[in-house]
């Protein structure tokens, strides 16, 4: 298979306009202003590309839905706030190519009518931004940036963005209330932001690999991209392991590749122990158990039809050793923690599952507080403006539903023994 | 007391400010120089932030306070910031974190007196495959072990 996203990332200085343009980047943009706008997203659908950040949604339908001639200007938000636990690669794609994302926001943004683009990075990575800087600074100077890129005629600011340290401004709309200089609390959905986005204005907002994967659907045309992969989950992404494997890491791949094999040949097996368990896609889709990983492959329907989600492609591997009452605190202490605090389901909600984790690990609690958190959880999803409710709740269900072992050992046996207690 | 940023900061903020179509988007950015100017944000650092972006010091306030990286006091020399989340969890960064509670005497949102180190737990870093990870000031520190990380405090220790 041919690298899309990951093509230069051995070689020296990759980082560079000079290491870019000697191994064809930009090349895409000879076809792109040769084509009209519409052909374009057009172009974008047929390729069958869905959002790489988690959600899944296609690409080429999110730019579609971008209002014509409202008389305002439309922007492109680039989602480069990644902080899903598990999830580590688009930090590479910043790091190694820089120059690739340009590309793909210049191709998106020509899409969908913008001539100002923010890239909206997470704070921990300065390297990132001063290589994104450095790289913005070389694209201007050689014209594939500013004013009448490459003679074309169309116009394009790119800017850096830094985050502050706020895992909720992955969420698209937080993270607009964030570039806005607001705390990054997500908004109710609709309006949409295609239609009232930042600044009011209709705004796209798109993760790093999906815009990094543009450039080579429109060099090489969307039906070649749709070749590759599966029936639902068109080309390739980065996808990574960590946790319990001997070789913990990224590869670049179509999709389709089954779960297991992943895990042996990429990661070189698992460490420690047997496989316990995987967490698919970043730490807020359901855990599934060895069994179930005997026919899960690496795609968007395959995950589905497992009940869980491909996520971020980053997947986290638990063995026998683990116990999966203490990972389960961990993860309701991170959603507690980075709950923007609006909605009281989620608020008091992550907060609650969090305490009530705390408890059984101390063995101060019965099976009512088990049942307890599953009511909670239950509660939780779907009663929020955003999605961080859900994937406190997703993780809380499957473990104690697919490991109770692991959570029953702790539990208090006789009921009596332990005074009811006011939550 | 007052502080007032220096007149090259101002400059530079006003260019960042041009970005942005509405002068507010600037605050993000306006308190990144703040803290790199004055080390943390205070309230009379708040107050300057207000005046230079134009918005209100409570609307400075709410943001500094919503992102954990602003510091809202001081913090040591060396800022320590520990991963706890998942990954870097199975990988034992629980053992590093008790390691430097002990050694330096300090609790997570605690500096020691002398302003050397401070230290704070962290969600996520985004950097699961090689942790545990750690963060000292802006610098990454990866596959950290508790001997790595003792070595690391000796050597933070003499500069």
């Amino acid at each position: 298979m041919e690298p899309q996203l990951t093509k230069r990332f051995g070689l020296r200085d990759s980082h560079t306009l000079k290491v870019s343009l000697q191994t064809g980047g930009y090349a895409s943009l000879k076809n792109l202003f040769g084509m009209k706008p519409e052909q374009v997203i057009e172009e974008v659908k047929t390729s069958g590309l869905k959002g790489r950040g988690g959600a899944g949604f296609s690409a080429g339908m999110k730019w579609s839905f971008v209002p014509k001639n409202t008389g305002k200007p439309v922007y492109l938000a680039v989602n480069a706030d990644e902080g899903e636990p598990g999830t580590f690669t688009d930090r590479y794609v910043l790091t190694y190519d820089p120059h690739l994302l340009l590309e793909g926001i210049i191709c998106a943004s020509y899409a969908i009518g913008c001539h100002t683009a923010y890239i909206y990075v997470r704070g921990e990575f300065l390297d990132q931004i001063k290589i994104l800087e450095r790289a913005i600074e070389e694209a201007e100077k050689a014209k594939y940036l500013g004013k009448n890129i490459q003679g074309s005629g169309y116009d394009l600011q790119v800017h850096v963005h830094r985050g502050a340290g706020a895992y909720i401004c992955g969420e698209e709309t937080g993270l607009l209330e964030s570039l806005e200089g607001k705390p990054g609390k997500p908004r109710i959905k609709p309006p949409f932001p295609a239609v009232s986005g930042l600044f009011g204005c209709p705004t796209i907002i798109n993760n790093v690999k999906t815009l990094a994967s543009v450039p080579w659907i429109i060099q090489n045309g969307g039906k070649a991209y749709a070749a590759i992969g599966t029936k639902d989950s068109t080309g390739t992404s980065v996808f990574s392991l960590s946790g319990h494997v001997n070789q913990p890491g990224y590869w670049e791949m179509p999709f389709g590749l089954p779960m297991l094999e992943f895990i042996e040949t990429y990661g070189k097996g698992v460490k420690g122990g047997k496989l316990k368990a995987v967490i698919p896609g970043g730490s807020s889709t359901p855990v599934l158990t060895p069994k179930e990983c005997e026919t899960l492959t690496l795609c968007y329907e395959s995950m589905q039809s497992h009940g869980t989600f491909l996520g971020t492609g980053g997947a986290i591997i638990l063995n026998d050793q683990t116990d999966m009452a203490k990972i389960l605190k961990s993860m309701t202490a991170f959603y507690s923690e980075e709950s923007c605090g609006q909605c009281t389901p989620c608020r008091e909600g992550t907060a609650w599952e969090n305490r009530l984790m705390k408890k059984i690990l101390d063995g101060e609690a019965t099976s009512k507080e088990l049942d307890l958190m599953l009511t909670i959880a239950d509660n939780m999803e779907g009663h929020t403006i955003c999605a961080h409710a859900a994937a406190c709740a997703m993780p809380v269900r499957s473990f104690i539903k697919k490991f109770p072992a692991d959570f029953e050992k702790y539990l208090v046996k006789n009921t009596t023994a332990v005074p009811a207690q006011i939550h | 007391m007052a502080v007032e940023f220096k007149k090259e900061t101002v400059q530079e903020f006003e260019e960042i400010a041009s970005r942005y179509p509405v002068r507010r988007a600037a605050l993000l950015p306006a308190l990144w120089l703040a803290q790199r100017e004055f080390g943390w944000i205070s309230p009379e650092v708040m107050e300057a932030v207000a005046s230079l972006v134009g918005c209100s010091p409570v609307q400075v306030l709410e943001v500094a306070q919503f992102y954990s990286m602003y510091h809202k006091q001081k913090p040591g020399k060396h800022h320590l910031q520990v991963c706890q989340t998942v990954v870097c969890l199975m990988n034992g960064s629980e053992k590093i974190l008790r390691m430097l509670e002990e050694k330096l005497g300090l609790k997570p949102g605690e500096a020691t007196p002398d302003g050397q180190f401070s230290l704070q737990t962290v969600e996520c870093l985004a950097s699961c495959h090689t942790g545990p990870c750690m963060r000292v000031n802006d610098i990454y520190h990866e596959h950290m072990t508790v001997e790595k990380t003792e070595q690391l405090l000796e050597e933070l220790k003499k500069k």
